[in-house]
């Protein structure tokens, strides 16, 4: 593969904080960089010197299997080193602040810091006061824009474009980082976005952002090309926002009776971890046809390579 | 002391309605004597010397209705040494400290404490609440009635509210019987529950749990239907919304009470916390431009009756942090004034109705004689240079904390010299 270190790059930002702070020509260029990486992936030699002699720590505050993974791979292949750090909420009781733990970070001067943290806003409290580029791996309910990302490729992959189409984002909007930061890359993309929610788990003002509110699913999906389910995110859930799960797959979960109001070509996407039974019917979920949540796992390396590639200086 | 004589100032002293150019006599004994147009060169005597203020303002020392001092238990963040000399270089003269310190102020023997501090280490005026409950946990009653003859001004729970409606009704006909002003945080802590800022889009965008205006809106409903079949003296500490306003003003056509707003939320809105700027994150919580504005007609109208300043220090470590982390509340007693005076620099309310705000009208809810120019009274007062400009900078701040949420921010009009029962405590530099 004749894929380069490129000069050339010119990305508005130093680090990766969401999607709202990127031009839509930084998304091309993040984008089209994936793109290239993607048949790499699936190549016999998957390594890369691109990062060679660069350090990369992934700092995850919260737990996370497929994000974590995802990065730790794609620093991998490009042949950066490293190092991942699992701080759970225990040792952050122990006292050191989010900003003693960046400081003791930076003084090992690492060339990109992926921080995934459980409150809004984290990335860029550690953007201030590092050297390194930081890279987003999701922050509280705000942003995951590497998610985003690996979404509108895999739209990208599989319809060839996404101006014009119309998704329909389900479920847990009110929680959920992944829906806010593809409402703003959606939109910035051109696609008409539907957020399909229970009033008690719609934010505020959210129709400000430009797209339409349904409480009602079929309604909220109708001649959709794409319906990316959330998952309920019950860890978050401080009160009782819902009577019970049951009552939620009844109404919000998407099952092949409510997917026929959408287009016949219809995608599924899922950010994963799903919860079987409670936002989606199992066999839709694995339906070859359909589902294209295995796909969304696999571009979201190539995606972030991109990133660690771009904004790594 | 020696007898002064000031003139040639422009003096606003809405207490006896008086807004003219003259002077000011103070007594040997710290009194005033003389004030108004009366007082001018042609009725000193030769002999004494006088102070040409050159049209300079005076006004009636501040009284500040929220203030909290760290003492006892967060000395560290502000004690009353710290707080007097920040208030002084504000104009302000009288302060009403809220009882969230470490112990609570919620008993007798605490109060003895305080007053005693209070009067050793600082040369303002300190007028200290008692909590409406023990621990301010919303169960338990203190004993007003005992507490108030040790010298204890109001009571408020402070950052709390009354929750449970029972315990509300209660302390009302307690403060009934014993004439106690009660001054409530309005906000439901389930509806506010782990919120940050205003509920809208800002929070929506941010990430952050919101606080909606309606947890504001139906403690005020409740108390306001309370406090019709009891009445008693009945303070709502700050409002936000400007649905607030509208309910307060129809409401005030039925029933006697009074409210505040901080000067944070007539000066700022939701769109000042930017990116997550923790010093921004206050209780109430900045609301929108339209919030702002209504708040402004309000005080304008006289439906607010005063402006706070919200007072509250927090150290720099409480405030790098996630905004989730960080601490609530802002230093801002040292720029009470000057943050005021911008809403009449720009045309939005008149002079008279800022100061009055300021000094008569808080003065005349706690029943206390300050706040005015009165002859005869304590000469507490302030000389403002109406027009001076100036930039907020944490370092030049006197408090102890520096959690100013308008740091660089250019303003109008400063203060040149506060006075204390006639004693020059402040002196710009």
């Amino acid at each position: 593969m004749a894929i380069k270190t490129n000069k050339a790059i010119k990305i508005s930002q130093k680090h990766l904080l969401g999607i709202q702070d990127l031009s839509i020509n930084d998304v091309n260029i993040i984008l089209n960089e994936a793109g290239k990486f993607i048949e790499l992936n699936r190549s016999k030699n998957k390594k890369l010197d691109i990062l060679k002699g660069k350090t990369q720590i992934n700092l995850f505050f919260e737990p996370s299997t497929r994000t974590q993974s995802s990065f730790d791979l794609a620093g991998k292949r490009l042949g950066a080193d490293v190092m991942s750090m699992n701080i759970t909420n225990s040792a952050i009781k122990k006292g050191e602040t989010l900003i003693d733990t960046a400081m003791t970070l930076n003084a090992m001067h690492p060339d990109i810091i992926v921080i995934r943290h459980q409150d809004s806003g984290a990335c860029n409290l550690l953007s201030q006061k590092v050297n390194c580029a930081v890279l987003n791996a999701g922050d509280g309910r705000r942003e995951h824009p590497t998610q985003a990302l690996l979404d509108a490729l895999t739209i990208i992959n599989r319809k060839k474009k996404i101006e014009g189409l119309r998704i329909a984002i389900c479920g847990d909007i009110l929680h959920s980082r992944v829906a806010r930061s593809n409402i703003f890359l959606l939109n910035m993309l051109g696609a008409e976005v539907n957020i399909v929610a229970p009033s008690n788990l719609m934010p505020k003002d959210i129709e400000k952002l430009g797209v339409n509110i349904f409480s009602n699913m079929k309604k909220g999906i109708n001649n959709c090309d794409i319906v990316m389910m959330l998952r309920l995110q019950n860890e978050r859930m401080t009160s009782s926002f819902l009577s019970s799960n049951r009552e939620y797959y009844e109404y919000y979960g998407l099952t092949p009776d409510k997917l026929d109001s959408a287009k016949q070509d219809a995608l599924i996407m899922h950010p994963g971890p799903m919860n079987r039974g409670i936002e989606i019917d199992t066999k839709l979920a694995d339906d070859i046809n359909k589902s294209v949540i295995k796909e969304q796992v696999e571009l979201g390396v190539a995606v972030r390579m991109a990133c660690l590639k771009i904004f790594c200086k | 002391m020696k007898k002064k004589y000031f003139i040639n100032a422009n003096i606003i002293d809405p207490h006896n309605s008086l807004n003219e150019n003259g002077g000011l006599i103070v007594g040997e004994n710290g009194k005033i004597e003389g004030i108004g147009k009366k007082v001018n060169t042609n009725n000193i005597p030769s002999r004494e010397k006088f102070i040409d203020l050159k049209e300079k303002y005076i006004f009636p020392g501040l009284v500040d209705m929220r203030v909290f001092v760290g003492e006892p238990g967060y000395e560290y963040k502000e004690n009353f040494k710290t707080l007097s000399i920040a208030a002084l270089s504000g104009g302000v003269t009288s302060v009403v400290t809220m009882p969230n310190t470490d112990p609570v102020i919620d008993n007798v023997s605490i109060v003895d404490f305080l007053k005693r501090r209070g009067r050793d280490k600082s040369k303002i005026n300190i007028y200290p609440t008692a909590s409406l409950t023990k621990n301010t946990e919303g169960t338990n009653m203190t004993e007003f009635g005992l507490l108030q003859n040790k010298g204890i001004i109001a009571f408020t729970d402070g950052t709390k509210t009354i929750q449970n409606t029972r315990i509300m009704t209660r302390i009302m006909n307690s403060a009934s019987d014993l004439d106690s002003l009660i001054m409530q945080h309005a906000e439901d802590c389930e509806l506010a529950k782990n919120g940050m800022i205003n509920d809208g889009i800002i929070s929506t965008k941010l990430g952050l749990q919101g606080i909606p205006e309606i947890a504001e809106l139906v403690i005020i409903e409740r108390d306001l239907t309370l406090l019709e079949s009891i009445m008693c003296r009945y303070h709502i500490s700050q409002i936000s919304s400007a649905k607030s306003v509208n309910i307060i003003k129809k409401r005030k056509e039925k029933v006697k009470f009074t409210c505040g707003v901080s000067i944070n939320n007539l000066s700022l809105n939701e769109n000042d916390i930017g990116d997550f700027r923790t010093f921004l994150k206050l209780s109430p919580p900045l609301r929108t431009e339209d919030d702002r504005i209504g708040l402004v007609k309000g005080l304008s109208d006289g439906t607010i009756d005063v402006i706070v300043s919200d007072h509250k220090p927090e150290d720099e470590e409480q405030k790098r942090l996630t905004f989730a982390q960080a601490q609530t509340g802002a230093s801002g007693i040292e720029t009470l004034l000057a943050l005021s005076l911008e809403l009449f620099h720009n045309g939005s309310i008149k002079l008279e109705t800022i100061i009055q705000s300021l000094t008569s009208n808080p003065a005349k809810i706690l029943k206390i004689d300050k706040g005015n120019l009165s002859v005869g009274n304590d000469a507490d007062f302030c000389i403002v240079d109406l027009n001076k400009p100036w930039i907020i900078k944490q370092e030049n701040l006197y408090s102890k904390s520096k959690n100013t949420p308008i740091e660089n921010k250019k303003l109008q009009g400063k203060v040149t010299n506060t006075f204390v029962k006639g004693e020059e405590l402040f002196k710009l530099q």
